[in-house]
């Protein structure tokens, strides 16, 4: 509506736009505007800065951002595996439109391969774990998909709801994958020992090397934490990578198409069913993925460790972020795990906090804490459309 | 309906049948939403279908693009039966369609919606994106090639980057329309593309819609406007309560006493219909 000539067309297009309830909106483009426009080598100098700093973070131990009560290694691991299963949710749910309640059981399945195959009944190596549990996942991903996909929103929640307590019920009921009193001795990722990394100690706003307190790189073990989380940073940059090939490409847009308008999508030559299944198989992939790590890190699971309220969580997480935008999601991923870690000292009222800012953050940012580029910039015509439409209305009041 | 100036009527042309509907009949419960109609589409012509409301012509639409099946009877494209043939199969062979209401991918720019209807003869698959394989990049080059032509056809090349629900009623139309053409179609099927539109806006159509024709591509045109039908088509097939009633060039139909009939007596009622669609 911006120039040229505009009169029937603006007017029908004004009066066709239903009319959204405010919200508020803060302009969060620019920053990344700027980002955008810098030289080449200037952003990617930029990147690389982060990338290291995010290598870095547990042996900065950062006093505001440190977990005073939990070992910070181990809650950025946490996080990380948050992070990872709420880029593989966002396929399925932000991508594909698919609402599934039941991502735990991919997780859950993830996990209990490795520890099943890995402890319980064989041991095979940790190598051969990993790609086992995802193509094991993978597969109960179509498995599920293929006749669940041809139910729709409402009806596909309920049903991948069922599948995540299916999952957990199964585990707890089958001695052969270890009842409810789980599996221990999970294989960890086999170690390389190299050389040594000092932590930072911080004294105020000073920090010292602490020779005293070091990671050995790259041992996984019990106590220091920090590889894993080296080991998931370094898997969620490989997943992200792909994330964006697959999101410009006909792939993504037939999933987006598949989300806007699933019978429009197909008569204008998508084959919707097999881009759903694809985006389950491809969150399956991720969630398992996320689970095996997870199952590597603890050592230990139990039918406990998949509890429905684990899928909420994950959901939360990618709707907090900004379903369908990579860098929402985990944000969002990082709000759901980090939070309630950090504040663990409040004990007892910590989901009660926890719970008010996911309130708070469904009332003043509905789109998500970095929604798509898309709906931020749809969302700033749609207030313009607003604008321009209650001026019209005031001309047009006399006919009603 | 007589501002539209009634263009030069070409002689019916003369050609083979690009899609037949045979003998079709559809019933919802006790409900016969078409009952035994025939008609063909002839390869290169304009076809317009038109009835009055509730007469059967968007789901005439429907069995032909694999929406609905017919309780008897079959539709025929390029001479092979669709069959139980999947929506997007239907695409793939040719058939292409706009909708009654807009349908377009909101959140989706411009551009994209008209990819996703190029991407329907696409094979890439997700090894091909990861890897970006030759097979990839080609079709994207060619998709965006395709797309960005149609776009310009249609004149909506320089709306291309916005978000296809902030383009302007007219350009929402008209991009539904890129979007189907970009999928490559034989036979261009129009759900009432003038609802909404003014008489220049009528008009434009009217010389889009030639303009598709010369492209070699043959349209199928349902409208309730039959200032446009009879400007545009070179013949004209009438349906009411899903019987065919007549069909020939615009004007024999014009004149026929059935279609006369048809029309006379509802037509208070059509108008209040259409205010009510808008």
């Amino acid at each position: 509506m911006t120039q040229g000539k505009a009169s029937p067309d603006t007017e029908s297009a004004v009066a066709r736009t239903t009319p959204k309830s405010p919200r508020l909106g803060w302009d969060r483009g620019a920053l990344s505007r700027r980002v955008t426009n810098l030289p080449k080598p200037a952003k990617w100098t930029l990147i690389g800065v982060l990338v290291v700093l995010l290598y870095l973070l547990p042996l900065l131990e950062i006093p505001i951002l440190s977990t005073p009560d939990t070992d910070f290694g181990a809650v950025l691991f946490t996080v990380a595996s948050y992070v990872l299963v709420a880029l593989g949710l966002n396929v399925v749910l932000g991508y594909a439109g698919l609402l599934d309640l039941g991502y735990v059981g991919f997780y859950a399945v993830g996990a209990y391969t490795v520890a099943v195959l890995g402890s319980l009944q064989a041991q095979l190596s940790w190598w051969l774990l990993i790609p086992l549990a995802v193509v094991i996942t993978t597969i109960s991903g179509v498995l599920l998909g293929a006749p669940t996909l041809r139910v729709r929103g409402d009806y596909l929640a309920i049903v991948t709801l069922g599948f995540g307590e299916i999952i957990r019920l199964t585990a707890l009921n089958t001695e052969w994958l270890g009842a409810a009193k789980g599996i221990t001795g999970v294989p960890r990722p086999p170690s390389v020992e190299l050389f040594e990394l000092p932590h930072l100690q911080w004294e105020g706003a000073t920090a010292v090397i602490d020779l005293d307190d070091k990671t050995k790189f790259l041992v996984f073990g019990v106590a220091d934490q920090a590889p894993y989380y080296w080991l998931a940073l370094t898997v969620i940059f490989i997943v992200l990578g792909a994330d964006r090939m697959l999101r410009l490409s006909r792939v993504g847009r037939a999933w987006e198409a598949t989300r806007e308008d699933e019978d429009a999508a197909e008569l204008m030559g998508v084959p919707t069913f097999k881009f759903k299944l694809l985006a389950f198989a491809s969150g399956a992939f991720i969630g398992g993925l996320s689970g095996a790590l997870f199952a590597s890190r603890q050592g230990f699971i139990n039918p406990e460790s998949f509890q429905l309220l684990l899928s909420i969580l994950f959901v939360a997480a990618v709707v907090v972020g900004g379903a369908g935008n990579r860098w929402g999601v985990i944000m969002g991923a990082i709000v759901v795990a980090y939070l309630p870690e950090r504040f663990r000292g409040f004990e007892e009222w910590r989901l009660l906090v926890f719970g008010m800012a996911l309130l708070i953050l469904a009332n003043f940012r509905p789109q998500g804490l970095i929604p798509p580029r898309r709906t931020r910039r749809a969302q700033a015509v749609d207030e313009q459309l607003d604008a321009l439409e209650e001026g019209t209305d005031r001309v047009r009041d006399p006919r009603g | 309906m007589s501002e539209i100036p009634v263009a030069e009527q070409p002689a019916a042309r003369e050609g083979a049948a690009l899609l037949s509907v045979d003998d079709v009949s559809i019933q919802f419960g006790g409900l016969k939403a078409l009952d035994h109609v025939s008609f063909d589409v002839r390869e290169g012509e304009i076809l317009g279908l038109i009835g009055p409301n509730g007469a059967g012509k968007t789901t005439c639409f429907n069995v032909m693009t694999g929406v609905y099946q017919p309780t008897s009877g079959e539709v025929r494209f390029a001479g092979s039966p669709l069959g139980r043939r999947k929506r997007f199969a239907i695409t793939r062979l040719g058939i292409a369609r706009t909708f009654q209401n807009i349908r377009l991918f909101g959140n989706m720019t411009a551009l994209e919606n008209v990819l996703v209807g190029a991407d329907a003869h696409h094979r890439t698959n997700v090894i091909d994106a990861l890897i970006r394989s030759p097979r990839h990049r080609r079709e994207e080059r060619e998709g965006e090639e395709t797309a960005r032509e149609v776009m310009k056809f249609l004149g909506l090349e320089r709306r291309a980057d916005e978000l296809a629900r902030n383009l302007s009623y007219g350009e929402q139309r008209r991009l539904e329309i890129a979007r189907a053409m970009a999928t490559k179609p034989r036979l261009l099927c129009l759900d009432e593309p003038a609802a909404g539109f003014n008489p220049a806006e009528k008009a434009q159509l009217m010389d889009l819609i030639r303009r598709i024709r010369d492209r070699g591509l043959t349209v199928l045109l349902i409208e309730h406007d039959m200032g446009l039908v009879m400007g545009v088509s070179d013949r004209v097939a009438v349906l009411e309560f899903g019987r065919k009633i007549a069909e020939g060039v615009p004007a024999d139909v014009r004149n026929d006493p059935a279609v006369i009939a048809a029309y006379l007596g509802t037509e208070v009622d059509d108008l209040d219909d259409e205010e009510a669609n808008l």
